[in-house]
């Protein structure tokens, strides 16, 4: 016989866990106990419980494994809460386990109780209060399953403290009955011969790679396909990485802040190839403009997001890996022409009419991190503008190198994604790019960084202000801005300092290669701070209510 | 908009039906609606829900339910042949002049009356809406001091 708590360990032990993100407390006391003893499992305490989440979700997005997260009971549960949506929406695997009151006291507003499964409801894609410790060996089985098969997602168990107390035999769990869960993954076979029909017949098709791209790692189906056939494909943020980014097929992202030649080779193109995503509003500008001459081919594993959005002339429900292998094997040979090509010069004359600033520009930050990044670095971002300078510029070459808050948009983000992505590998060179405003929500994890000796690459965007919400009041609040300068700022040296961290700053451009080569060669902790003007706007930019091609490229410049 | 009734079945778990009605809630999704019970099978439940919307948003309703690891299967029964029926109780201002006729009356639509006051009684009516919505009007001008009713159950005829 052995205490719930012992069991739990073992279970998480057999579904392969390496590292748990938490924090403890009243209701999590016996679970700490018992993973004190695992010799497999390490504990990363994080400084709250938030972090604990988002780093779980940066371990997962880095290795594809699910991520694991534990908090006490009440505040410890609820400050998880944003951490489990951002991984919600991001479709990121996740088992996130919190403690609760003793079962007799549930229901009593008793200490530290919150009901976390009814809150958490919206925001999982599944989850469990644990009322035997007979059940924990299934439940555990059933939780890793459901996150990390079908459309990936975060699961709950909230595990009262009796249930991780009381005595019991442990049983294994060796077979699971879910019957109301049996995700697709073989594409139907008279949809597939549609799909080759419709490539064959399109003459501008374009793929567009979602981030179901990379759950799936089908990045090599997806390149062979697009090479096979001569098709270009665009990405959304979330499926950055799945081609490289300098593939000559390749023109980086689309939507409300992508480029120029992806958003135009959208509205461009007579067949639309959806891979794995699902029509974000941030994806799509418009609805009804989106893409006026295309046809819509949607693959995704999730069959609730086909038709969601966007109508779907030909939907196909599966696995992206097992679906493009069935596509592959009935390829047309004829290569396609080279339609997107004369949109190619577009992005050139943009960037030209920006150059004549003064200070530094902060696309020229990204192209100077491009020239000193490894390819196996693993960036994550936090939200704002950075983030998009980041995912139009950086030059990325491999899946799971880029790692960002993309639905729910988390500001706060990027450092504890950064712990997560440094301890699934702690060889890696990982840079978590964030702006003041972002870094300022994420100080706290530092701490965790010392503690834990990780050697993240912290680099501010520092434009003294909330530079993305600063744009929107530009353009849709005439210019006013509320609520978005900060009149004094923290020193961030001093702040680095405190921490442990190689302090760094840039206020010149002929400093930044240098810097930056620091920054990277160092082998701790480093914070380098790059200071530019909040007047710079990410560009191009897609206004409400506009269509892709209704870009605007500064705040009086349209096309 | 159509109304779409759908047979939904469900683990027989605590806290499913709220799951279930999250889910209507959050997503904008009208119930008019929903009945639960056991089924033949002690492990299974099943809803009945009456959901009003066009094509796409019952799609969508079907789509998004399907997803719920407890939902176990739907079927959508709006244009199938069905049983189905509603459940009334109702309790009527009847003094001795207006029993005779609300007996009468109660009679034509086969309701049981189940509880007799001295000011009023209590009538039972199985049936689908449409003779429960008859039978909620004869009775009007007597004066219904209180009604309840159950949602829709809907069985498919024939064996299939």
């Amino acid at each position: 016989m052995e205490p719930g708590a012992e069991i739990l360990v073992k279970c998480l032990e057999k579904e392969g866990v390496e590292v748990i993100f938490g924090y403890p407390g009243g209701a999590a006391l016996e679970i700490f106990d018992a993973l004190h003893q695992s010799p497999q499992i390490k504990t990363v305490l994080v400084r709250q419980e938030q972090g604990a989440a988002h780093a779980a979700s940066g371990y997962a997005r880095a290795s594809g494994k699910t991520g694991v997260c534990l908090a006490t009971s009440g505040p410890g549960a609820t400050n998880l809460i944003t951490g489990v949506a951002t991984a919600y929406m991001d479709s990121i695997p996740m088992v996130v386990i919190t403690g609760q009151v003793s079962s007799g006291m549930v229901g009593t507003d008793a200490f530290q109780e919150v009901d976390i499964t009814g809150i958490s409801d919206p925001i999982t894609k599944h989850n469990y209060l644990v009322k035997e410790v007979s059940q924990l060996p299934r439940i555990v089985k059933e939780a890793f399953y459901i996150a990390g098969s079908g459309r990936p997602g975060p699961v709950l168990l909230d595990i009262p403290k009796d249930v991780s107390a009381s005595l019991a035999e442990f049983k294994e769990c060796k077979s699971l009955d879910l019957r109301g869960y049996k995700p697709n993954l073989v594409g139907h076979k008279g949809q597939i011969k549609q799909v080759i029909q419709l490539i064959k017949e399109a003459q501008r098709p374009l793929v567009c790679a979602g981030g179901g791209v990379i759950s799936a790692q089908a990045e090599e189906e997806l390149l062979y396909l697009a090479e096979k056939l001569h098709i270009p494909v665009v990405n959304t943020l979330m499926g950055l990485g799945s081609i490289p980014r300098e593939h000559p097929l390749s023109l980086g992202m689309l939507g409300a802040y992508g480029l120029a030649k992806a958003n135009l080779a959208v509205q461009s193109c007579d067949l639309f190839i959806a891979l794995g995503m699902r029509f974000d509003d941030r994806v799509t500008g418009n609805v009804q403009k989106f893409a006026p001459q295309a046809k819509i081919m949607h693959i995704d594993i999730d069959s609730a997001e086909i038709g969601k959005n966007v109508w779907a002339d030909l939907p196909l429900v599966g696995d992206l890996k097992i679906v493009l292998n069935q596509i592959l094997e009935c390829l047309p040979k004829e290569k396609k022409e080279s339609w997107w090509l004369a949109l190619e010069n577009v992005e050139k004359v943009e960037i030209k009419s920006v150059e004549k600033e003064e200070g530094i520009i902060p696309s020229q930050i990204i192209a100077a991190l491009n020239d000193v990044l490894p390819a196996e670095a693993i960036i994550t971002t936090d939200v704002g503008q950075h983030q998009m300078w980041a995912a139009q510029g950086l030059n990325l070459q491999k899946p799971r190198t880029f790692i960002s808050s993309g639905g729910l948009g988390t500001m706060g983000y990027g450092i504890p994604a950064g712990i997560g992505a440094q301890e699934a590998f702690p060889k890696r060179p990982v840079v978590v790019i964030t702006g003041d405003g972002s870094f300022q929500m994420g100080i706290p994890e530092l701490g965790t960084c010392l503690e834990e000796e990780l050697p993240l690459k912290i680099i501010i965007f520092n434009n003294q202000a909330l530079g993305m919400v600063k744009q929107l009041q530009d353009h849709y609040c005439e210019g006013r801005h509320v609520s978005v300068h900060f009149k004094k700022l923290p020193k961030f040296q001093d702040l680095a300092r405190a921490y442990g961290a190689l302090s760094l700053r840039v206020e010149k451009q002929e400093e930044l290669s240098e810097k930056l080569e620091k920054f990277i060669q160092h082998p701790g902790l480093v914070i380098l701070e790059v200071l530019f003007s909040s007047h710079h706007n990410v560009y191009p930019m897609v206004l409400n209510a506009q269509g892709l091609d209704e870009m605007i490229y500064g705040r009086n410049l349209t096309r | 908009m159509v109304k779409h009734t759908l047979a939904v079945l469900v683990e027989n778990r605590p806290g499913v039906l709220s799951h279930v009605a999250g889910l209507f809630a959050r997503r904008g999704y009208n119930i008019e609606s929903l009945v639960v019970g056991e089924t033949e099978d002690q492990g299974v439940s099943r809803m009945t829900l009456v959901v009003a919307g066009d094509e796409r948003v019952i799609e969508q309703v079907t789509k998004q339910l399907n997803k719920q690891v407890e939902v176990i299967k739907i079927q959508d029964i709006t244009n199938e042949e069905t049983v189905d029926r509603q459940m009334l109780l109702i309790k009527v201002s009847a003094d001795q002049a207006a029993r005779q006729e609300i007996l009468q009356l109660m009679e034509i639509f086969r309701c049981r009356i189940v509880d007799i006051g001295r000011r009023s009684l209590i009538i039972e009516a199985t049936g689908d809406e449409g003779k429960i919505e008859a039978i909620v009007q004869s009775l009007r001008p007597f004066g219904i001091k209180e009604l309840v009713r159950t949602g829709k159950v809907s069985m498919v005829r024939g064996v299939k």
